[in-house]
């Protein structure tokens, strides 16, 4: 308050001067803009795209290419974490959650010229919800048995209506991208910015600007400002980070945290950090009762008392610091604090404290001899951490865990796998003891989050599939996380998903070590980028970005 | 003895005198983490800075070079001596037996090796200590890296079978098993230096890329082949000069290896 009271007088005084430079300045962006127009904005996706099919997107690329192309009936803002309006004008949710009703903006077409409407709207739902398309799009939608029914009530209104009710429905349509009902060529026509215009394998895909996009700029202009997008397709980050120094990549949306600091020391311009994102890395043990685990082991992992000592001799200020140079945060639980709304702010930092981790076991039986633990059998406490081979970063994190643990006589094999070996004894076998891996967060509902909690889901990972749930903590996360996605009322939900972060972080089935920062790297050729935390976070506004003439 | 072999000696001497006597030079060892001073500059405590999770790097090449020294010239050995057995063998008696081992050599080299590797590793218990992961790494490479050697040596021993000395030393008598193992073997000897040390950067650097395996040498435990692969993300050479440490050594190892125990007219052209 102070500073406003400060600043008062001197704007009183100086008004109309500045005024006048305001409309100086909108003048001068103005031209800027149109000066800048046009262009082509260069970059690397790290995968071939698996499809160009937006409703079966399922990889980070062809999730890439749904963003530029697809236009969406309502969109989250990457900025705000706030939903707007897209093509749908306005929309409304029925109190029991089971039917949404759209208004549609009248006029516009997709790219190839076919206009837009409620028909098409109904058509790329009834795609959707296909069981035989098995979308990972679609599937967000389905919370209970029976079929989705839409109606076109007129050109520019439809409401559709699901079997059962789905928590946070509105925000669901982010992610589907519409479809032309009557168009010969469906994945060519689209609503978005841009428009697949080349697709070399292996290679490149190149997208041109959609002469039918219906936004315009505050002065009317007709968006987006690029003619056009190369994206080159390259795993190498090595070779990313070289290209984008010799200017022939205008960004790098995801960056390492060590070639973030290579860049910022040279060149701080072009670097930014969003702060902490929606990803985090975790460590897990097996709990699967059938895994070919000796039985001393299995009791183990299935000790909450143990996965807790484990998790406060882990020093996750250092993996933040040594591992992430900084740009991490130690994790608090299963949602990063970058999600504003459902993140439980009463969750307190997990406490690193190597004796009182060492206590908690020798109350449960353990005991040091000879710097080497042994449970109350004489077994030793030996046990592999396994992670995805190529990944530095959690390779690293393994071997500083390696040495945090050896603090307190547990001995650690830190083993690399390659991911289809990884997958598979995550997965198939069970034949690992503790797995090191990250979980890339889309989603800010909780929603998107049910295959990981449910005990019965295969993606529950310490544990999948259960018939029933093994523990009474697990049964406590299954109703909740039931109650939240069946209820409509935000404030239920959002007391049962805060109440499913503090039993996760009390049993620690995951231990969550870091939530690391959203890093990447922008040009000084491009305008208009800011990057966020959200994904795309340095593309999520590519219809107003300008890349300057080369 | 010349001076390059003079050189190629005490360069040999120090390295291994260095490796032998790495407890003393580095006590810390090469697992402490100096957590506060990562990817540090060479300094006095830090002779060659340390790496990301600050290890000292100068106690990692020591320890790294005494395995990868004692392990991959003993793979190479290894896998040498088989293609001495198979090659020279069946080159010298040509025929069917040629024919038969060249075809094994084939489908040898025709197995889908990267599989058998995850096949092998999904055998292998997850925890296994660093030093029997390392173990069986060499052990496979010595075993698995014959082939390409041993069609060289077939060839070479078939021209031998029929050269001027052999058809004297057979015309006079001498029995077909001294004559292969006085009269051939020496003969393949250049071949048989030449494979040997082409083989051992080739399994320094195949351990480190078996990483992805989950075969290579396991963590703490250094090789030439994990501190080689240090270097992938390595954006300019001028940056971080002493990173470039071990591939030096790794050269001037092999070199001086090759300068001290081939003759000039060993050396296979």
């Amino acid at each position: 308050m102070k500073g406003w009271e400060s600043m008062r007088p001197q704007m009183a005084g100086t008004y109309g001067k500045a005024l006048a430079n305001i409309v100086i300045c909108l003048g001068f962006l103005t031209a800027q803009v149109a000066a800048q127009a046009g262009g082509q904005l260069n970059f690397c996706l790290r995968t071939e795209p698996k499809t160009f099919d937006p409703l079966k997107v399922e990889d980070e690329s062809s999730a890439a290419i749904r963003y530029l192309t697809g236009g969406v009936l309502v969109r989250v803002n990457r900025q705000t974490q706030e939903l707007e309006p897209e093509l749908a004008r306005s929309w409304k949710v029925s109190k029991d959650g089971r039917q949404i009703t759209f208004r549609l903006r009248p006029g516009l077409s997709f790219s190839d010229g076919t206009p837009f409407s409620a028909g098409d709207v109904a058509y790329t739902v009834q795609q959707l919800m296909d069981p035989a398309l098995h979308s990972a799009t679609g599937d967000a939608f389905r919370s209970g048995a029976g079929n989705v029914e839409t109606k076109v009530i007129s050109a520019t209104q439809i409401s559709i209506t699901f079997p059962a009710s789905v928590a946070g429905l509105d925000r669901l349509f982010d992610q589907v991208a519409i479809l032309s009902e009557r168009s010969t060529k469906k994945e060519m026509a689209v609503l978005g910015p841009f428009m697949l215009a080349d697709y070399k394998p292996g290679a490149t895909v190149l997208l041109k600007r959609n002469p039918n996009y219906w936004k315009t700029d505050v002065q009317g202009r007709k968006l987006p400002y690029l003619d056009s997008i190369r994206l080159d397709i390259q795993a190498n980050r090595d070779v990313e980070m070289l290209r984008f120094k010799r200017g022939e990549l205008d960004l790098i949306n995801s960056l390492d945290s060590e070639y973030f600091d290579k860049l910022a020391a040279t060149s701080p311009q072009l670097v930014h950090d969003a702060g902490p994102s929606l990803d985090s890395e975790q460590l897990w043990f097996n709990e699967v009762a059938k895994a070919p685990l000796p039985a001393y082991k299995k009791n183990w992992f299935r000790s909450a008392n143990f996965r807790r000592a484990i998790s406060e001799a882990i020093n996750r200020d250092d993996l933040s610091r040594v591992i992430f140079h900084g740009h991490a945060q130690p994790a608090l639980g299963p949602f990063s604090p970058a999600n504003k709304f459902w993140f439980n702010g009463k969750l307190k930092p997990q406490t690193y404290d190597p004796d009182a981790a060492l206590k908690a076991l020798e109350s449960d039986g353990f005991r040091l001899e000879n710097g080497a633990l042994k449970d109350k059998d004489g077994n030793e406490v030996v046990f592999s951490i396994i992670t995805n081979a190529g990944s530095k970063t959690r390779e690293r994190m393994a071997v500083l865990i390696q040495a945090d643990l050896q603090k307190i006589g547990i001995h650690v094999n830190v083993v690399t796998l390659d991911f289809p070996s990884l997958i598979e004894r995550m997965t198939q076998s069970f034949d690992y003891e503790a797995i090191i891996l990250g979980l890339t967060n889309v989603d800010l509902d909780p929603n998107g989050e049910m295959n990981v909690w449910l005990s019965s889901s295969e993606n529950h990972q310490w544990n999948p599939q259960q018939k029933a749930p093994e523990t009474a903590w697990e049964a406590e996360i299954d109703r909740l996380m039931r109650a939240q996605a069946t209820s409509t009322d935000p404030k239920r939900r959002k007391e049962a998903f805060d109440r499913v972060q503090e039993i996760a972080v009390e049993q620690e089935p995951f231990i969550f070590l870091i939530n690391k920062n959203a890093l990447s790297a922008v040009s000084m050729a491009v305008h208009g980028a800011a990057p966020v935390i959200l994904s795309p976070q340095s593309f999520w506004n590519a219809d107003r970005l300008t890349v300057a003439k080369k | 003895m010349n001076l390059w072999r003079k050189l190629a000696c005490v360069i040999l001497l120090v390295v291994v005198c260095a490796s032998v006597a790495a407890n003393w030079l580095a006590p810390a060892g090469y697992a402490r983490q100096y957590r506060e001073a990562t990817n540090a500059a060479p300094s006095r405590s830090h002779w060659l800075g340390t790496d990301e999770i600050g290890r000292d790097r100068f106690a990692r090449v020591l320890y790294g070079t005494r395995i990868s020294l004692l392990l991959a010239p003993a793979a190479a050995l290894l896998s040498t001596l088989m293609a001495a057995l198979i090659g020279g063998l069946a080159g010298y008696l040509g025929g069917v037996w040629a024919r038969l081992a060249m075809a094994i050599t084939d489908l040898f080299l025709s197995l889908p090796w990267l599989f058998l590797l995850i096949t092998a590793r999904a055998l292998m218990p997850l925890n296994v200590s660093p030093l029997v992961s390392v173990l069986v790494t060499f052990l496979l490479l010595g075993l698995l890296g014959w082939t390409a050697a041993a069609r060289v040596l077939c060839t070479t021993a078939g021209a031998l079978r029929s050269a001027d000395f052999v058809r004297q030393a057979r015309a006079a008598g001498v029995p077909g098993q001294r004559l292969f193992w006085i009269h051939v073997m020496p003969n393949l000897k250049p071949v048989l230096y030449a494979q040997f040390w082409i083989s051992i950067p080739v399994f320094i650097l195949s351990e480190a890329n078996l990483g992805i395996l989950g075969l290579g040498v396991a963590e703490p435990m250094p090789s030439w082949g994990s501190l080689l692969k240090e270097l992938e993300g390595l954006l300019s050479l001028g940056d971080e000069p002493w990173k470039l440490v071990p591939l030096i050594l790794l050269v001037l190892v092999v070199m001086s290896f090759q300068l001290l125990l081939s003759r000039h007219d060993e050396v296979a052209a």
